[in-house]
């Protein structure tokens, strides 16, 4: 059986010009919710306050339970369903970490039980404090950065065969990195900053794979974050593995289409660039789609199955396949096209 | 075929280790060897970060100085006009004329050089002084203050009873406590969090309380509350006293702390027992205060204030305060444990009942078995012969990585479970890579042997590079990651290592194995 007959040209490198329109597009609309809603929403992983989930014998009603917790001096937290409405589960979240004393849960299901008049069960309760969400928000960032700088130094050693160049890069980033710690750059300037640097090194050291592979990897945690504060989801420790998870996965599928670029380019020494680029794109498609296919319906059977505590990291992960088998197709290659382009003026 | 065979030895040996790890866990009286760790959300548990207040612990040592450093110049006859502990962390003093001051430095310099001298200033002949620890020694102190806790936490938890308890120090003063399986965690949290510092202080009988309580507090005493629940009303009733700040003895010198029932009021108390010197110490301060009330203060609570009536030696003392049977067992283990060196605070919590973990566990293999089934069908479909070599090698890869996690006794969490999902996605792409050149391969002509061949060779490089990626991510995450997100990057990177082991060694092998030893001339791919 074939999906993608072996012959089968498609001109992607031809409507290059509409998917930069829609990329562009869609990274402007990520960042403009990123705005409105006032940078993303972090979970109480991050932001620290008070978690609790509690599962009613019966049906009940949010209202029922916000006049349960009112008694408790909860007044302000937000109720939610969680998971399938038939498992009459719900969350209750309070930005304030309250110091949980001895007894809180066995209070927080006795209010629960007389206001809603059904039996309930707390089964999970986190409270971060505010300190340790601040801490919490901090690794997680510098999980991300030293994520980017590793990366950023195996594609410039691996892409481009040039391991001593890598070296250096790798030295130049940390330089400028230190530079920047001595003035007490906070974690996201520090990241932006050595995406910055990256970014420059790849351009004026000509590293044109290296270059489609970074800004297909922005490309594709621009646009999973903004479609998570698109939908207004929260930020938490899992979702920042689904991220991470993304960067992988993202390069992976460049990592390939690339590959067979370099193959082709030795191959057939007289195409143009564009007609190679097009040929390899094509010739790896088969597996792109099959690959992202079968990661797909993995996710999708976790995000279906999985239960509510999962189910926003299932979410990510699909939303970062989509996005990041698109970019390996039309982000990542024909920036490659757009660098020739510049070479020739 | 010398090279297959041997090939093959060493992949079959691989796959038997496998085995016997996970044996266990699927029956645990199979093997002896342990089962998979479960995470705390996955069984259900307690995760509690805790931090020392440490800066409580100096205020404590500067405190006892301030005591010490009274009763020296008491018994050395030197007349003060003040001596008092102020801000925290120091001490100031003055002192009146020039024969006070003079015996007052010699004991400065004699007994106490480690004292750090923070100002000094004479007017007419009043020498006001500030001290207060070095740096250093503070540090010092701080250091010794968590590992203390870390310590007697410990004990506690070990005395509490809970099965496999992980309890470790986090950074300068954070303590991380994770205990599984716990059900009680409202009572578990109040036993680590007990301070439990027991002191004997004397009643202040000489001053008024109520004045005290408009404002007019002796220098040298305090107002601390008892505190009661009436069990009829549920009322609770605070009841003010005023005690003198001196500690006379504390739990440090007690050996042992029991639950006993008293006979009369049919109600539990908490019986200790000092160790000889604190033995020594009980009778000396009763025989020099008999009429006088002697408080026992708990955590800055008055439990009791009785009136001593005689001189009592054996060593022995009663704490009672209406509690429950679990209340004065837990108090009990609290006592005998030791008390915490300062104060500590609940930063950070995370509780998962155990039905929920239950749960997980149910919809994490009910969504790996679906993926996984969906994934297998799709291969067979997709490249029949081959796609069920394929197959084989993922549920082999699902074997490894069970192996594994018992093999290194890594925890499984509920996003490992998510891990192992997206592993079984990503696996087939090792595989499908291959297949897709070996077709191409045929597509231009090659015999089925030199396709796989040529196949095999070409995908290999790129099948490591796009597995390093992954790789790179898992192990950022691995280092900063906590609890369930850390057990996300086990499992993925478990996942990557066995399936390029899978598919370039395992499947490979196979195919060797049909090409070579059948002879098969066509492939089914």
């Amino acid at each position: 059986m074939q999906f993608i007959k072996p012959d089968i040209n498609i001109n992607f490198v031809g409507k290059r010009k509409i998917a930069f329109a829609l990329s562009l597009a869609m990274i402007l609309i990520s960042i403009a919710s990123l705005l409105i809603h006032k940078g993303p929403r972090y979970g109480i992983d991050f932001a620290g306050g008070t978690l609790i989930q509690v599962k009613f014998n019966g049906p009940t009603s949010i209202i029922k339970i916000k006049s349960g917790l009112a008694a408790l001096d909860l007044k302000g937290s937000s109720v939610q369903e969680f998971g399938e409405t038939a498992e009459n589960e719900y969350l209750i979240r309070t930005d304030r970490s309250i110091m949980t004393s001895e007894e809180f849960s066995l209070k927080v299901q006795q209010v629960l039980e007389s206001s809603t008049g059904s039996g309930a069960t707390v089964r999970r309760v986190e409270m971060v404090g505010p300190q340790v969400g601040k801490d919490l928000r901090e690794k997680a960032l510098f999980a991300m950065f030293f994520a980017l700088l590793f990366i950023a130094i195996y594609i410039s050693g691996r892409f481009e065969l040039k391991w001593v160049l890598s070296g250096v890069i790798a030295g130049v980033l940390m330089g400028a990195v230190y530079l920047l710690s001595i003035f007490n750059v906070s974690v996201p300037y520090l990241i932006a900053a050595a995406l910055l640097v990256t970014l420059l090194l790849f351009w004026f050291l000509e590293l044109k794979y290296a270059m489609g592979a970074i800004v297909a990897l922005i490309h594709d945690i621009t646009i999973t974050v903004g479609i998570f504060s698109m939908f207004n989801k929260e930020f938490t420790l899992p979702i920042i593995a689904a991220l991470l998870t993304i960067i992988g996965y993202s390069l992976n599928d460049t990592i390939i289409v690339f590959d067979r670029i370099r193959e082709n380019q030795k191959k057939y020494l007289k195409n143009p660039l564009g007609v190679i680029v097009n040929k390899s794109v094509n010739e790896t498609l088969s597996r792109t789609i099959l690959t992202s296919g079968t990661t797909l319906v993995v996710v999708l059977a976790l995000f279906v199955l999985g239960g509510g505590i999962i189910h926003d990291f299932a979410f990510a992960m699909m939303v970062g396949i989509i996005v990041g088998t698109y970019s390996s197709i039309y982000v990542a290659s024909p920036i490659l096209l757009a660098w020739q382009v510049r070479g020739r003026k | 075929m010398r090279n297959l065979s041997w090939r093959a030895l060493g992949v079959f040996g691989v796959l038997v280790v496998a085995i016997i790890y996970v044996l266990p866990t699927l029956n645990p009286s199979f093997w002896p060897h342990k089962k998979i760790n479960l995470g705390l959300d996955l069984q259900g548990g307690m995760h509690l970060v805790l931090e020392v207040d440490t800066d409580k612990a100096v205020e404590g040592t500067i405190e006892r100085l301030n005591q010490e450093l009274r009763s020296t110049l008491r018994n050395e006859r030197i007349r003060y006009i003040s001596l008092n502990r102020i801000g925290g962390n120091r001490i100031s003093i003055k002192l009146k004329g020039q024969e006070n001051i003079d015996g007052f430095e010699k004991i400065l310099d004699k007994e106490y050089k480690n004292l750090r001298l923070l100002s000094r200033s004479m007017d007419d002949d009043i020498l006001t002084m500030e001290i207060d620890l070095p740096d250093s020694d503070a540090d010092q102190i701080k250091k010794m203050a968590t590992e203390q806790a870390l310590e007697t936490i410990r004990n506690r938890i070990d005395q509490f009873g809970v099965s496999e308890p992980d309890i470790r120090s986090q950074g300068e003063k954070r303590i991380l406590i994770q205990l599984p399986g716990i059900k009680d965690t409202g009572r578990a949290k109040a036993l680590i969090g007990k301070t439990a510092l027991l002191e004997f202080k004397l009643l202040d009988e000489t001053h008024d309380l109520n004045e005290a309580l408009n404002g007019n507090i002796p220098p040298e005493s305090e107002v601390l509350y008892g505190i009661n629940e009436d069990p009829a009303t549920q009322r609770v009733i605070k009841t003010p006293y005023l005690i003198k700040k001196r500690t006379l003895l504390t739990g440090a010198n007690l050996t042992n702390a029991r639950v006993e029932i008293d006979s009369q009021y049919n109600e539990p108390y908490v019986s200790i027992d000092f160790d000889k010197k604190g033995g020594r110490d009980f009778e000396r301060i009763t025989e020099a205060n008999v009429k006088k009330r002697l408080a026992i203060v708990l955590d800055n609570k008055v439990y009791s204030a009785p009136v001593i009536q005689e001189k009592i030696s054996g060593g022995k003392a009663r704490i009672t305060g209406h509690f429950t049977m679990e209340e004065a067992r837990d108090l009990a283990i609290a006592l005998r444990a030791g008390a915490l060196p300062a104060p500590v605070r609940i930063l950070e919590e995370r509780t998962v009942g155990p039905s929920l973990g239950t749960d997980s566990i149910r919809k994490g293999l009910i969504s790996m078995c679906v993926g996984g089934l969906l994934v297998v069908l799709f291969m067979i479909v997709y490249y029949r012969g081959a796609g069920l070599i394929a197959d084989l090698a993922l549920i082999l890869n699902i074997l490894l990585i069970a192996g594994a996690l018992a093999g290194f006794q890594a925890t499984l969490t509920l996003p490992g479970i998510a891990g192992i999902i997206l592993t079984i996605g990503m696996a087939v792409d090792a595989n499908v890579l291959i297949f897709e050149r070996i077709r191409e391969e045929i597509h231009i002509g090659k015999t089925p042997r030199a396709a796989v061949e040529a196949g095999y060779e070409r995908a290999t490089l790129t099948i490591l590079d796009a597995n390093v990626t992954t790789l790179i991510a898992a192990l950022v995450l691995f280092q900063f990651g906590t609890g369930p997100v850390k057990g996300f990057a086990v499992t993925l990177s478990l996942g990557v290592i066995s399936s390029l082991f899978t598919a370039l060694i395992l499947t490979r092998m196979v195919f060797d194995y049909y090409l070579t030893k059948r002879k098969i001339k066509q492939l089914s791919i």
